[in-house]
């Protein structure tokens, strides 16, 4: 069975269709492309899978659990976790703190405890600790843990984002358009952080990207997006060479 | 592996001696100069006031400045925790510090209900929404206590024992301390770092999982406790409460401590409490200019706030501080 199944999923905004009758199956630990054209509801699928939109049709089941009418925060702690088009950092909190943030679902003490620091305030923050500066390590930002998120360069801030997403422990990540205002160099570096972030945190990854480099040189399977409807899916290769994705992306 | 942040570092200990040391030196010298009779009876009056006032900017700073929400409704807050504790300390009979406790406890806890109660439709406006609702809120309270039987209506509620005042300053001084010493404990916790983590992008930390609601309605409640507790202190310090007392004018004062502190900034909220209290006092003597110069020392210390110069010096701590942590990572 497959982590993420999604069937015949579709929302309207008043009379516009943004996504229609989408189906997709995202397999465990795989790498999954979503591409398209500007404005074929990618970003709205991610918010229709992360619960900020609820669908006015369709199922999604992450490992045999409905999602469907689920707030954000109860999404997350099914297993998914996402990142923004947009960096949506805690830009006034340390980089650390960012991090730490997720991790009190898995290491938590009472509202007594966070008054006093007794009890197992201590041992549970150290724990924090340790497994925050654990994750900021693999994304080389373990040097940085102590300054302000808003004060990290554009990359680093983008890694971050990733970094906060995986201390929620997710079964599948949602990277939307990692690469974006990013240089090739940037870029090359994100693509070996991602798969790294694969092997390392067992997790699938599902992400939207207009930089073809990074899609046809990481993801295994792509679904192709064109007003709101499937295009075409299959193998990176075979997709990428399917001359309506051409048409769509290029034109006639 | 960078260990700065890793637990308890030296430096945080010295930092948590430090607190220690200025906290028992304030509390000897106020000792010493209050049993040494060396204030006049003018200033003796504005020790409680002051300490009440940093009771309820400590509080509102956890909103405005953690939480990132806009009240203007804290004084309704404190009058319900004034009122409560008031009207059952002239109910019981009991020892004056045991009736204080017993009172600051009810008041404490009738003040977060009502936070419940307002909180969990109000907290759903964001902004200036929540601002002039909030504003609407101690508005309301206040014309209720106004003409309600029981509370003594305009005429205010009186016969109420001063046990605050500044002959039992230790008793005050220790809630103060509290005050600051859990809400700060609480900000440097999980709690906290969700309650701030709503205030820099909500739509993140939902997507992390944090119940955005339950958080607002956690520091809206605790802010409203803390302030039903000084309200009470304040009952007990005058003796006598009006409903005047507990207008916007009230709200609005507490705020302007907050916001002259540096939002979010536990310490700083102290400072500009202690000073905007005093100030007024000091400034007596100036007679008919006395709220012309309060206004104006009110702007130079917002200009200050934002001038280059205090730039200059963060920006230089900043810097120090990142050599610092680049000189450990090596």
């Amino acid at each position: 069975m497959a982590l993420l199944e999604v069937k015949g999923l579709g929302i309207s905004f008043g009379g516009l269709r943004a996504v229609d009758d989408l189906n997709m199956e995202v397999d465990r630990d795989s790498l999954v492309g979503l591409i398209g054209p500007n404005g074929a509801g990618k970003t709205t699928a991610f918010n229709l899978l992360t619960g900020v939109y609820e669908p006015t049709d369709g199922i999604i089941n992450l490992d045999g659990v409905n999602l469907v009418g689920k707030k954000p925060p109860e999404i997350c702690e099914a297993g998914i976790a996402r990142t923004f088009q947009n960096i949506r950092l805690f830009s006034q909190m340390s980089v650390l703190d960012n991090v730490k943030v997720p991790l009190h679902h898995h290491l938590s003490y009472s509202l007594a405890e966070s008054f006093l620091h007794l009890g197992s305030y201590r041992k549970k923050e150290k724990e924090m600790d340790e497994r925050a500066m654990e994750i900021l390590s693999v994304f080389d930002l373990d040097k940085q843990a102590d300054q302000l998120a808003s004060n990290l360069p554009y990359g680093k801030q983008r890694k971050l984002e990733i970094a906060r997403a995986l201390a929620t422990e997710p079964k599948l990540l949602l990277l939307d358009e990692p690469a974006a205002g990013m240089n090739p160099h940037e870029t090359e570096e994100l693509m070996n952080t991602i798969r790294l972030v694969r092997d390392r945190f067992k997790v699938a990854i599902l992400l939207i990207e207009h930089d073809m480099k990074l899609v046809s040189g990481i993801c295994e399977y792509l679904y192709v997006l064109n007003f709101g409807t499937e295009l075409a899916s299959g193998k990176t290769g075979d997709v990428l060479n399917d001359p309506r994705v051409i048409k769509a992306y290029l034109g006639e | 592996m960078n260990k700065t942040s890793a637990g308890k570092t030296p430096a945080k200990y010295g930092k948590i001696v430090l607190n220690i040391l200025i906290t028992l030196a304030v509390y000897a010298v106020m000792m010493v100069v209050i049993q040494g009779g060396m204030l006049s009876r003018q200033m003796t009056s504005i020790i409680i006031p002051c300490c009440i006032n940093v009771m309820l900017a400590v509080s509102l700073c956890l909103l405005v400045g953690y939480l990132g929400e806009l009240t203007l409704g804290h004084a309704g807050f404190m009058s319900i925790g004034a009122y409560a504790g008031a009207l059952l300390t002239n109910y019981l009979d009991m020892p004056p510090v045991a009736e204080l406790l017993i009172g600051m406890l009810a008041g404490g806890i009738i003040a977060s209900v009502f936070a419940v109660v307002i909180g969990l439709p109000v907290l759903r406006l964001k902004g200036d929404y929540l601002a002039i609702v909030t504003l609407g809120f101690g508005e309301i309270i206040r014309s209720v206590i106004n003409s309600l039987e029981f509370t003594g209506g305009a005429k205010g509620l009186s016969g109420i024992g001063t046990y605050a005042t500044y002959k039992n300053f230790t008793f005050v001084y220790i809630f103060v301390i509290l005050t600051i010493l859990l809400i700060a404990n609480l900000v440097h916790s999980r709690h906290g770092r969700a309650i701030t983590a709503v205030r820099d992008n909500y739509i993140a930390a939902e997507a992390i999982g944090i119940h955005v609601g339950r958080f607002k309605t956690m520091a809206f409640v605790i802010s409203a406790f803390f302030a039903g507790l000084a309200g009470v202190i304040y009952a007990h310090n005058v003796g006598i409460l009006k409903p005047a007392n507990f207008d916007y004018n009230k709200s609005i004062e507490i705020l302007v401590m907050v916001v002259l502190g540096g939002m979010g900034n536990i310490k700083g909220s102290i400072i500009a409490a202690i000073i905007l209290t005093l100030l007024p006092e000091v400034l007596r003597s100036a007679a008919d200019y006395r709220m012309l110069l309060y206004s104006i020392v009110l702007i130079a210390m917002m200009l200050f706030n934002n001038s280059r110069f205090k730039l200059a010096i963060v920006e230089k701590r900043n810097l120090k501080k990142a050599a610092e942590i680049q000189k450990e990572g090596e």
